[in-house]
Order: structure tokens, then C-alpha cells, then sequence
């Protein structure tokens, strides 16, 4: 996102501290709600899902000391505004490479919007094979859902107008951690 | 939501490498890497193109084109159906156009087309609405076996800059020679023709190629080495003595395959004439590559499915 549109910055919701500390917390629960841990793996959603799925499997892995897989999925060919998109969009890969049937699978995004891209993600997993569950992780939920979906952990819940973008920025991707809300200039 | 990377793909149909942008071609590369990985799932199927209908046009004789768009479109869960020259109103003397017109009248997305004109595919894409694919036209182009060639290059040599790739047989004839020359040459490989005189015209130099009769001399320090089927249907004069001089000259044999590099491969277009062009020890050796080609198709397919047949409907750029 970004690039052509310009946007001014609105405020700073997250830096890197605040969000370290939310993903312990959230870890915490994860670790809370999940008693086998050996059947858990992570699947993030491209691209900035993939980090904070990462940087989740590191947190159980220093305080459990167990190693949970982390997968990546490309919701592209799943959208469902194949037809309707000014542009289309690259499609990426998809790399799980472990078996997600039977597993508790943890599907983390960044931002929970209308809950079009967890449906698709959803999709896009059941073609894999069948989970015994699907959890979803979230960094901040902003609301304006357009299906009836909810995240099992969020790091925040940020009330947004629709017109406000929100940008999660992680070290790995935009070489800083930090959670903006922006809004378009209208020229 | 998911970043989200817009494409440098602008075209509304495919109808051969020449007029791809070097940028586009690599982005079908790409988009046929994701793919890939869809064939190697126990569900091999995504609903992308639900809804979409896809019609093969083929007015020759194809097993693999044929089946590989088949596959393709079923992966991506469009509609496709199948439309071959004996069981079509073609005999009953309907025209091209006519039967084009038909078709589109079921309200139809893309066309893929293979026919013995060149040009036939370009002709049909001035009055259709449809998208077309050119799937191999008369002597002219075969897009979608140029790029699966490019893409089964890359996963074996990780580049295809500065790589020696010699091209071998009945060129005059080829459109996967033409094709692969336009495209190799767009990603700076080195191509060198080589075949009987009657069958390789000197204008292909101008296109780019090296041009060289001597088999031998021609697959020394090659990369990649591409056979070619002798086309014997569109062989209307004798370009040659006899098939058994041709294969004194230009069968690829386990002894003329040693002046290449050492970690060459062979590739083959399909389908192969055992014993003429190649040794047949020699098709089913490691270094030949020939089914990995096929297996690419699919690949290759979807991306161009999916490239031309998803967003807007855009303004036709060809």
C-alpha cells in the first residue's frame, strides 16, 4: 500500500515496544488456550501475517521451548473480487510445508478489516486439507466487517472511520515496527 | 489486508512472444511459479475463474497443447470445452469467422486457438470480444511452449542470461523455434540455429540467431540443447535426401551429446520421433528434461489464464 496516494499521518497507535509486549501477551494466551501445543502450527497470511506468525512460533519456543511450524498463504487466487479489481495482482506462493490435517492451525493476520481475506484465507486452508480447528490472530482489529467473522486474539481493537487506513509496519518488510493511522489528502 | 503488488501485465490477448514486454514475460514466469505449487496438492484446484468459460479451438491435431489448457483452466475451476476440427461444422464449410461468431454468441472468455494458418489467431482476435491464446499457428508462433521452454530453463539453471542454447532440426517450419528465439533473446541467451540448409533460412540471423549447419560445431559448450520434431506434414517439397541422411547429421546421439557441457540438458517439444532427431537411450536420460516440460505446461497455462482472464474488462491494448 502507499506509493502514489498521498496520506497524511493522523497518530501512532503502536511502536516497537508497545507491539513486542502485545505479541507476549497475546502468545500468553495462545499458550492459555492451547494444552497441546504439539499439535499447533501457525499459518501467516502474505505478507505481514508471515512475520508476526514467526515472531509468535520464537515467543512459545522461548517459553516452552517447543518448536511450532510456520506456514505462508498467498490469498490471491481465493479473493472474491477476482473480477471486479482495477488491477490484478501478483500472485504469490504458497508454503506450508506440513500437513495442516487434524492440527489446531492459528491463521495470523495484521489488520482484521471486513473479514474478506480470513474468508478467503479460510478457503484457501480447507483446500489443504481439514483442520481440526482454526484460530485467528490478529495485531489490530479496526472493525466495519462486512461478514460475520471475529478474531480469537487481537493485539488491539482501534475503532477507525472508513475512509482512515491502517498500517502495520514490521522490522522484517518496512525496516521499522510501528502501527499508523493514516487518511488519504485529497488533492 | 494482504500487500498487494499490481502486475506489468497489459495485454488482452496472447498472441505471441514477439510483442511481450521483457517485464511481462517474466511476470508469467512468476505467476506460473505459484502455480506450480497448486498440481502438487491433494486438491488440485482453486476457484479463481469460477464462472469463467474457456473453448480450445483446435483446428490440428494436439495432445499435449490441448490437454494442458484443459487441465489448466479445470485447476482454476473455469469452464472449458473442447472443439477440434473432425466433430465441428468446419467439414460442413462453415467459415473461421462464422464459427467464431458462434461460439461467442454462448458468451465465452477466451478462446484458445491452434490452427495450420499463421495468423489465424491475430485475424480472429480483430473481431472477437473474447480473449485469444494462439496454442501454435501454422509456422508462425507458439507462445505458451516458449515460455514453459523458459521456465523449465530457469528451474535447471537458475538463469537463462548468457546461456548457449542451440536449437536443432526443421527450423524453417518451427514456431517453438521462432517463439523460443524471440523470447531466449528478450532474456539474453545466446541462440544458435542449426540444421539442414534447406530447413534453416539465413534470415533468421536477423532475428538475432547464430546460425550454423555443422551439428558438432554447434553443440560445443552448449547449455541447453532443444531438438525439434521434423514436421514431415508440412514438408510439401523434399528439403532432404533421405530421413536416413537427416539422422547422419542431425540425430542427437549419446556420442554428439558429449561436446555440449557436461551439465547440459536436452529438451524436446513433443511429441518425438524416436531414432530420427534423437537417439531414443538419450530421450529417457537424466539430462533430458522432456517431461519436465510437460509438466510445466500446466503451470505456464494457468498463469496466462489467470493473467488475461482476471480484472476489469479492460481496453484492448494489441
Amino acid at each position: 500500500m502507499g506509493g502514489k496516494v498521498k496520506e497524511k499521518i493522523k497518530a501512532k497507535i503502536m511502536d516497537a515496544n508497545k507491539i513486542r509486549r502485545v505479541l507476549q501477551r497475546l502468545t500468553t494466551e495462545i499458550l492459555e488456550r492451547n494444552r497441546n501445543l504439539k499439535n499447533l502450527v501457525i499459518v501467516g497470511i502474505r505478507t505481514r501475517g508471515i512475520y508476526l506468525g514467526k515472531r509468535i512460533a520464537a515467543l512459545i519456543k522461548e517459553m516452552e521451548k517447543i518448536d511450532v511450524p510456520v506456514g505462508v498463504l498467498d490469498i490471491t487466487l481465493y479473493r472474491d473480487d477476482f473480477s471486479e479489481l482495477e488491477t490484478q495482482h501478483m500472485v504469490q506462493k504458497t508454503e506450508i510445508p506440513f500437513s495442516i490435517a487434524k492440527k489446531d492451525v492459528l491463521l495470523v493476520d495484521d489488520v482484521l478489516f471486513t473479514g474478506r481475506t480470513i474468508r478467503a484465507a479460510m478457503d484457501g486452508l480447507f483446500d489443504l486439507g481439514r483442520p481440526k480447528t482454526i484460530q485467528l490472530l490478529v495485531l489490530i482489529d479496526r472493525g466495519h466487517r462486512e461478514l460475520p467473522i471475529r478474531a480469537d486474539y487481537v493485539g488491539k481493537f482501534l475503532p477507525t472511520s472508513r475512509k482512515e487506513l491502517v498500517q502495520v509496519k514490521l522490522k522484517e518488510v518496512d525496516g521499522i515496527d510501528e502501527v499508523l493511522i493514516t487518511e488519504p489528502v485529497d488533492k | 489486508m494482504n500487500p498487494e503488488t499490481p502486475l506489468t501485465f497489459r495485454h488482452y490477448h496472447l498472441l505471441g512472444i514477439e510483442d511481450l514486454e521483457t517485464s511481462e514475460i517474466l511476470t508469467i514466469l512468476e505467476t506460473a511459479d505459484s502455480m506450480a505449487e497448486i498440481s502438487r496438492r491433494d486438491i488440485k484446484k482453486v476457484p479463481t475463474l469460477r464462472g469463467k468459460t474457456v473453448v480450445n479451438l483446435f483446428f490440428e491435431p494436439s495432445t499435449r497443447t490441448r490437454s494442458s489448457f484443459e487441465l489448466a483452466a479445470k485447476r482454476l475451476s473455469a469452464d472449458i470445452i473442447n472443439f477440434s476440427l473432425s466433430a465441428s461444422s468446419v467439414v460442413k464449410g462453415e467459415t473461421l469467422k462464422d464459427t467464431v461468431r458462434n461460439l461467442e454468441a454462448m458468451a465465452i472468455d477466451a478462446l484458445v486457438v491452434r490452427h495450420s494458418s499463421s495468423g489465424a489467431p491475430h485475424y480472429i482476435a480483430s473481431f472477437c470480444r473474447s480473449h485469444v491464446i494462439n496454442a501454435g499457428d501454422g509456422t508462425h508462433e507458439h507462445p505458451t511452449q516458449a515460455l514453459l521452454d523458459a521456465y523449465t530453463i530457469k528451474q535447471y539453471k537458475k538463469r537463462i542470461k548468457g546461456l548457449k542454447v542451440v536449437i536443432v532440426g526443421d527450423i524453417l517450419h518451427s514456431r517453438v523455434a521462432r517463439s523460443n528465439l524471440f523470447l531466449l533473446r528478450k532474456l539474453g541467451a545466446e541462440v544458435v540455429l542449426c540444421g539442414p540448409p534447406t530447413l534453416l533460412p539465413l534470415e533468421f540471423s536477423k532475428l538475432g540467431a547464430k546460425i550454423e549447419f555443422n551439428l558438432d560445431k554447434a553443440l560445443v559448450g552448449a547449455d541447453v540443447v532443444m531438438m525439434l520434431r521434423l514436421q514431415r506434414e508440412r514438408q510439401k517439397a523434399n528439403y532432404f535426401p533421405s530421413i536416413r541422411e537427416y539422422r547422419q547429421l542431425y540425430c542427437l546421439t549419446q556420442e554428439r551429446f558429449k561436446l555440449a557441457k557436461k551439465d547440459a540438458i536436452i529438451m524436446h517439444p513433443g511429441p518425438i520421433n524416436r531414432g530420427i532427431e534423437i537417439d531414443s537411450a538419450l530421450a529417457d536420460s537424466v539430462q533430458s528434461v522432456i517431461l519436465r516440460q510437460v509438466e510445466n505446461g500446466v503451470a505456464i497455462r494457468m498463469a496466462v489464464l489467470y493473467l488475461l482472464l482476471g480484472g476489469k474488462e479492460r481496453e484492448s491494448s494489441d
